[in-house]
């Protein structure tokens, strides 16, 4: 579903700030894969997930959606192929904008944005009918502005937003990061529920490694620009975070870290 | 100070304000629905007079042909700073400042010279506001501002029109969405100057005569108008229509209190220094209640920890 063939990004080149952020990275995910990435602040876990988004060109290799190239293609243009959720609340939504609007622009992802009126009362209802998935009473608020939600709130309708429209790849980037515990827990099940329910293929950045092996059918490490570490299946299941702190160890030759993963 | 008003002609005050106000529609969609400060509007608002006035005098046309005319060199002028921000990577006040510059020159060739009359008297059957029939033209700008408004607030009630204002309000998530930000940009840029420049076309109308520097300072008028219509309606139920017309009524009161205190004494040659204050003074109010409010919370925070 989502072929990474060996990309390479390095940022402000030739300065004395380059920055080599991914080196030679290759990563296939067959349809309905669930992979949580893991690594320390800075290894290029963002970087891999905006390349595939396309925020940014890459200098080398190529990448593949459900079969189709995609290196070349510009952000918008790819975004009908990807369901996106950013770290801040405040991203992944318009917040001057009405919570159905915001619905309506995603469920029109990849679609031709013409001159017909753009919210309809059959449309409505099927906003209504998707909103009240998430628990949340934002069914019966369809009409308020998104800057009226709590940075949950809107976590949880970003992520009902990437899902609106099914993407052949859901990418999540320490979506829940930004939340308190409980709330996080939420988002986190939402997310889980959205992805087996509709057999989605996922990347989950996560700097909570019990969540990444709780999460998901495959595990990968990063570190330095690179994917030391990838694990799935059975053995995925088994390891605990001990395992993977002495495994990061023993490849990086460091301590793991990552500020936030050791609060966890 | 009622008699004041009235002696001064309050219907012509207010028809030049509503036309006014549309250019603050003008100014609007670029600067809080796109959220560009676009400074294109001051050259965009003279092509707008200059092209309708030129097509009027020189080549005849039908008033509405012209006021068309004006309309698509607007559109043409808000393409140029389109390009320049999009395409070439400028920052948009400075695509704005370069279309602005350049629009003196084509503004002069359009014109030929610094100041053409429309003489109301050769072309009365032609023109459809005048300055000599005042309540005639505040119905007809009424009218006009009411076709206007409605048409945009249509507009925006589409699938594109509602893309746009996402483009404006969050461009990484318009981009996430599938929107092409770089485009709707320019169509905002685009429709907004085209608005602008229609209103160039019936100021010339109202006041006779197309000017080169008729434009100076439409962008802090338009500021002006839009400042004061949200102080007036931020507590009404805000839909794009309201908003808009907001602005048309801040146009209105804008007009009429500088005509207020043009009577009263103050120097016309000190009208743009007292506009610009009062435009930085309203724009700073958001940031000064900010500050406020931050250091309340510090100091509500400081004493709770002496209270411990
Ligand atoms: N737009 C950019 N310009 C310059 N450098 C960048 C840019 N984006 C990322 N980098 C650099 O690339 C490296 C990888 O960053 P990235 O954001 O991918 O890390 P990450 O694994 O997501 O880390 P974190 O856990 O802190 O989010 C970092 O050194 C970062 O400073
Ligand atoms: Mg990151």
């Amino acid at each position: 579903m989502l072929k990474i063939n060996n990309i390479s990004k390095t940022f402000n080149t030739g300065t004395v700030n380059e920055k080599k952020a991914l080196i030679n990275v290759s990563l296939h995910l067959k349809e309905g894969d669930f992979v949580t990435v893991i690594g320390g602040n800075g290894a290029g876990k963002s970087t891999l997930l905006n390349s595939v988004c396309g925020v940014f060109n890459i200098d080398s290799g190529s990448i593949e959606i459900d079969g189709a190239d995609v290196t070349r293609l510009s952000e918008h243009k790819r975004a009908k192929y990807l369901g996106r959720v950013f770290q801040d609340p405040m991203m992944g939504t318009a917040a001057d904008m009405q919570i159905m609007e915001n619905m309506s622009l995603a469920y029109r992802r990849g679609k031709k944005h013409g001159l017909s009126w753009a919210l309809t009362s059959k449309e409505k209802k099927v906003y209504k009918e998707m909103l009240s998935q998430l628990g949340l009473g934002l069914e019966n608020r369809m009409s308020s502005k998104v800057g009226l939600l709590s940075g949950g709130q809107r976590q949880a309708l970003t992520l009902l937003m990437a899902v609106a429209q099914k993407p052949k790849v859901l990418l999540l980037d320490e979506h829940t990061a930004a939340l308190d515990p409980t709330t996080a827990g939420k988002v986190l099940e939402l997310s889980d529920k959205f992805i087996s329910e509709n057999n989605l293929t996922a990347m989950m950045i996560t700097h909570n490694m019990k969540d990444a092996i709780a999460y998901g059918n495959r595990l990968i490490m990063m570190n330095e620009g690179r994917i030391i570490y990838d694990v799935s299946g059975e053995e995925k299941k088994n390891l605990t975070v001990d395992d993977l702190l002495k495994k990061f160890a023993a490849l990086s030759g460091e301590e793991f870290a990552n500020d936030r993963a050791l609060l966890n | 100070m009622l008699n004041m008003i009235m002696s001064f002609g309050l219907p012509g005050v207010m028809a030049q304000g509503i036309i006014w106000g549309l250019m603050a529609i003008g100014v609007y969609i670029t600067f809080k629905i796109l959220d560009i400060a676009d400074l294109t509007v001051d050259g965009s608002f003279a092509t707008g007079g200059a092209v309708l006035v030129m097509s009027v005098t020189q080549y005849g046309m039908n008033i509405w042909i012209s006021l068309l005319l004006a309309f698509i060199a607007g559109c043409l002028a808000g393409l140029m700073t389109g390009i320049f921000h999009t395409k070439f990577g400028i920052p948009a006040i400075l695509s704005g400042i370069l279309t602005q510059f350049a629009l003196y020159s084509i503004n002069l060739r359009i014109l030929t010279c610094a100041n053409v009359a429309l003489n109301v008297r050769k072309y009365s059957d032609v023109v459809l506001i005048s300055s000599f029939y005042t309540t005639d033209a505040l119905i007809k700008c009424a009218i006009f501002a009411a076709i206007i408004i409605g048409l945009l607030y249509l507009f925006f009630g589409t699938q594109l029109g509602q893309s746009l204002r996402a483009t404006g309000c969050n461009p990484n998530m318009s981009r996430a969405n599938g929107i092409n930000t770089e485009r709707n940009k320019i169509l905002g840029l685009v429709i907004s100057n085209g608005v602008v420049a229609l209103s160039g076309g019936l100021l010339a109308q109202y006041q006779g005569f197309a000017d080169i520097n008729m434009g100076r300072g439409a962008i802090v008028i338009g500021l002006a108008a839009v400042i004061i219509g949200e102080v007036l309606f931020a507590k009404i139920y805000r839909n794009l229509a309201v908003r808009f017309t907001s602005a048309i009524v801040g146009g209105i009161l804008y007009y009429v209190i500088i005509s207020l205190v043009l009577r009263m004494g103050l120097k016309a040659d000190d009208l743009k220094l007292l506009t610009a204050l009062v435009v930085a003074i309203f724009l700073g109010i958001p940031f000064w209640k900010k500050s406020i409010m931050d250091s309340r919370i510090k100091k509500g925070v400081e004493s709770n920890v002496k209270n411990q």
